[in-house]
């Protein structure tokens, strides 16, 4: 049984991304679109807060959130004159982005409903299953090489990372 | 009431959905962009909350996430670059623009 | 016996070939000349002390009892496939591999020597010497062989070094087509060959003559009564066999590569297409001949095939213009001769005389005795040819005042086939005819008839040549007689022909080892004997001064000569055969089938592609968007057909 707040705190995460994923891809204007994204992006770190997992909800506030949408944000701006119809933006083949969608949501959920996972773990029972993840578990986990340890791939990560920065500089560079 | 995971579940088939006819709708390349990071954001948290409640003794899950989330910036900042470009060059982010691809 | 000499016998003609045909280039003609000739000479010297030492020397190891043995003198393994499939190289000495080791390096040294004039403008002289080793080491090989594969194998390289000597003057086109006649007609029979071998060798298990002809009995037995068309597998196999023996021996009807591969040079057609390779086919007769003799049913039909032929080659020799055309022939039908002598030789007493392997005897003596005759004649026709530049006698005629050598020489080799007493051929071919006396008096009169025609042939050549009319060509070329190269081994040919006769072959060569006593029938004797005078005389009527009777001959039976003259048609009617039935019905109608159905089937599927492809070109937007959904909806199918299918 979980407490009334964790379940409060779920239907308003739950709402909101329901809600603003929807408008995030109906809505006329760029600019609002990358808004109610944000709201979606903000309301999965608090899912992720919920679940117990700090860190990652803060990387997802600092990174997603923060630094993903102010590249969104300036690129709307970048890319809109301001004499438009400041950013309104069209659709097309609704009807078979619908299809698409309503077929994968579907899919998904009869499988969801059909696999045999555990239905009746609560959230608590859950949380009190695992210990608390501290930031040491994590920095050990990210520099070590043994079994469930991923020094190779953090480096690979920051290889990336470089490659991305050069690689941005480089595509967007003035000529 | 118990929070299953199901709970959490069924938000990410919503937001991956609407991922889905975002991407497929829209004529803005930003905004399919955007629709793009509703389907990795639904990814993201199927992770965590399997990794929450199969595997609550261990952290695959979230490492991995944590991961995803590098890669979508590294990947968004590269095509957001590319997108400026294209404006540069055609004056739109319309997707029509764009379908030299077949040629 | 050690084995160094018979090793040394094999490698100096293989060593020659590589020496001349690898480092030929760099050499002055005189270097690969001598070369050629000395290594050939030291090859003869060593055969002729394997020979002498096997037929003289008296050692228990190759005569015990009076009787000569087959003595492996060695018998590697080469090719071990399975337990019993196993393919050896070896040395074999009998008394029939011991002749011929005798009769090929003597001819082939003879043939290098007289090259050496003859050749000795032609361009490629270096390339020319080094395929006469590469021909000489072959033939050797053959003749020593241990097994029949060893034999099939050697019997290829001759094929093969006859083809690259038919071809020698590859820039004409006549040469060419011969060379390719005579290796895809030798080819098409020894595919006989080869299955007469697998028969053969799946029923007895063994490769080896020894094994296979000290018990030919028991190799009959191992064929367990297996039948085919009403003939044993056993004479299927040795008829087959002897198939690819009549390609090699250019029997009836795959003898028409022998005229024409009188294109070569014709020192070669003295070596390979007179003495030593195209009787082959009767050597392989003679190393199975046990085998031959448990089924008569085989050696009736190389009886048969070998009377056919010769009578047919003697005729078409009695028209034909070209001299070494006529020699061809002639060839044909005295190694059909050789052929009749073999088949007439099984095991049967007639009237209590006990007759085995006195046509076995006669046919080797007569395959030695040829070969020198023959060999004489060849290099004779090749000084003549020296010398009017010309194969065809109308441009001859009268050459005995020119050249005096050639024609004594000529003229023994004439008798020597025309079997005059005392010449070699004389005896050989009396003990030929008594043997096909013995067996039944049609063959015998038959072949009797064979001989009167050899007789008239040749001298009807003889004369045409070095009588007749005299050339008026010759005022402004005067034809003379071959340097010494060319003189010493028509002297020396000559002189063998004369003596070889009196060689007590039947002492040293028989079927089974055991001394046989050569004794002349007056009775056969004085036929083939009177015979060939007559033949003779007829000849020297017609021919010995220019008159009208040839011309009125020719016309009494138009038909007939010009049939001879065409060869009686074999090469048109090989012709219709290949181009219209072969090329031009089997082969159309599979060009058909491959054009249409099956280059249709191809076409038909690149249609269908292409067609898909224009239509679902379109599909190709470029619009990303479109592809995602694509691929989103595919993913999703799948994934249901997964899920499905795990429930």
């Amino acid at each position: 049984m979980d407490s009334v707040g964790n379940i409060i705190v779920y239907f308003i995460v739950a709402l909101a991304i329901v809600v603003f994923s929807v408008l995030a891809v109906k809505s006329k204007r760029i600019l609002r679109s990358a808004t109610y994204l944000l709201f979606v992006l903000l309301a999965t770190a608090v899912a992720y807060f919920q679940l117990g997992y700090q860190f990652l909800g803060a990387v997802q506030v600092a990174v997603y959130a923060g630094g993903i949408m102010v590249l969104f944000v300036f690129s709307i701006l970048l890319t809109h004159k301001p004499d438009d119809k400041s950013g309104t933006i069209e659709s097309h083949r609704r009807v078979l982005g619908i299809v698409a969608s309503a077929a994968g949501a579907v899919l998904l959920l009869f499988a969801l409903f059909y696999m045999p996972l555990p239905h009746d773990t609560s959230l608590a029972e859950a949380l009190a299953g695992g210990p608390q993840i501290t930031m040491h578990d994590i920095g050990e986990a990210f520099v070590g090489s043994n079994r469930f340890q991923y020094l190779l791939p953090f480096e690979a990560i920051s290889v990336l990372l470089l490659a991305c920065i050069i690689g941005g500089v480089v595509v967007a560079r003035k000529r | 009431m118990d929070l299953s995971m199901l709970w959490y579940l069924v938000p990410s088939v919503v937001m991956l959905a609407c991922g889905v006819y975002g991407f497929v709708t829209r004529k803005n390349l930003i905004a399919i962009l955007i629709s793009l990071e509703l389907i990795l954001n639904s990814a993201d948290l199927n992770f965590v909350v399997f990794n929450r409640y199969l595997f609550p003794d261990m952290m695959e899950g979230m490492v991995f996430t944590l991961f995803s989330i590098a890669i979508a910036a590294a990947e968004t900042a590269v095509a957001i670059a590319i997108i400026i470009n294209v404006y540069r060059a055609v004056g739109a982010t319309d997707i029509n623009i764009v379908n030299k691809m077949k040629h | 016996m050690g084995i160094t000499l018979p090793i040394l016998i094999l490698a100096i003609p293989v060593a020659m070939f590589l020496i001349l045909g690898i480092g030929g280039v760099f050499m002055s003609r005189k270097t690969a000349g001598v070369l050629g000739i000395l290594g050939m000479g030291t090859t003869m010297t060593l055969a002729y002390i394997v020979a002498f030492t096997y037929f003289f020397s008296g050692s228990p190891e190759f005569i015990v009892e009076g009787v000569r043995q087959q003595v492996q003198l060695f018998d590697v393994t080469w090719l071990a496939f399975t337990q019993k499939l196993v393919v050896n190289i070896g040395f074999i000495l009998d008394p029939i591999s011991a002749m011929m080791l005798v009769v090929i390096t003597t001819i082939s040294f003879m043939v290098h020597l007289y090259s050496w004039g003859y050749m000795e403008h032609e361009p490629g002289f270096q390339r020319y010497y080094a395929f006469l080793s590469l021909f000489s080491f072959s033939m050797l090989g053959l003749v020593v062989a241990t097994n029949i594969f060893q034999m099939y194998i050697f019997w290829e390289l001759v094929g093969v070094s006859s083809y690259l000597l038919i071809g020698f003057f590859y820039k004409l086109p006549s040469a060419v087509s011969a060379s390719k006649k005579a290796f895809i007609v030798t080819r098409f029979a020894d595919l006989g060959f080869l299955i007469g071998i697998l028969v053969l060798s799946y029923y007895s298990e063994s490769f080896n003559f020894i094994t296979l002809t000290h018990n030919p009995e028991s190799v009959l037995m191992s064929t367990g009564g297996a039948t085919f068309m009403g003939c044993s597998a056993l004479t299927w196999a040795m008829v087959l066999i002897f198939v690819g023996g009549m390609g090699k021996s250019a029997m009836m009807p795959l003898h028409i590569w022998l005229p024409d591969a009188m294109e070569g040079p014709t020192p070669v057609s003295a070596l390979i297409h007179a003495a030593t390779m195209v009787v082959a086919g009767v050597y392989l007769v003679a190393r199975m001949f046990p085998l031959y003799c448990v089924v008569d049913a085989s050696l009736t039909f190389v009886t048969c095939v070998g009377a056919i032929t010769a009578f047919y080659a003697a005729v078409v020799a009695c028209t034909q213009l070209d001299i070494k055309r006529v020699l061809a022939f002639s060839t044909i039908s005295q190694i059909a001769f050789m052929m009749v002598s073999l088949g007439v030789a099984y095991d049967r007493p007639i009237e209590g005389i006990h007759y085995t392997g006195l046509g076995y005897m006669a046919g080797m003596f007569h395959l030695f005795t040829h070969a020198m005759f023959k060999a004489l004649l060849f290099l004779g026709a090749g000084a003549l040819i020296h010398a009017v530049h010309s194969n065809n006698y109308t441009k001859m005629g009268g050459l005995r005042k020119y050249m005096p050598i050639t024609h004594l020489t000529f003229l023994i080799g004439c008798l020597a086939i025309a079997g005059i007493w005392p010449f070699s051929g004389f005896f050989s071919k009396d003990e030929m005819l008594a043997a096909m006396f013995a067996n039944h008096w049609f063959w015998g009169a038959w072949m009797t008839m064979v001989a009167g025609l050899t007789a008239f042939y040749m001298f009807r050549l003889y004369y045409l040549i070095f009588w007749w009319d005299e050339n008026p060509e010759y005022a402004e070329h005067r034809p003379h007689d071959a340097p010494w190269q060319m003189s010493v081994p028509l002297i020396f040919l000559a002189a063998v022909s004369c003596v070889a006769g009196f060689i007590p072959f039947g002492e040293l060569v028989t079927w089974n080892g055991e001394p046989y006593h050569i004794h002349i029938e007056g009775a056969v004797a004085a036929t083939s004997l009177t015979v060939a005078v007559l033949a003779i005389a007829l000849a020297t009527v017609m021919y010995r001064k220019k008159n009208e009777w040839p011309a009125r001959v020719k016309n009494m039976w138009p038909g007939l000569w010009t049939a001879a003259y065409h060869r009686f048609y074999w090469d048109e009617i090989y012709m219709f055969i290949t181009h219209k039935i072969i090329f031009g019905g089997i082969c159309r109608s599979i060009a058909w089938f491959d054009r249409h159905v099956i280059d249709g089937a191809m076409n038909g599927m690149a249609w269908i592609t292409q067609k898909t492809s224009f239509a679902i070109r379109g599909m190709q937007s470029g619009q990303i968007q479109a592809y995602v959904l694509w691929y989103f909806l595919g993913a999703l199918l799948l994934a249901a057909v997964t899920w499905l299918a795990l429930i």
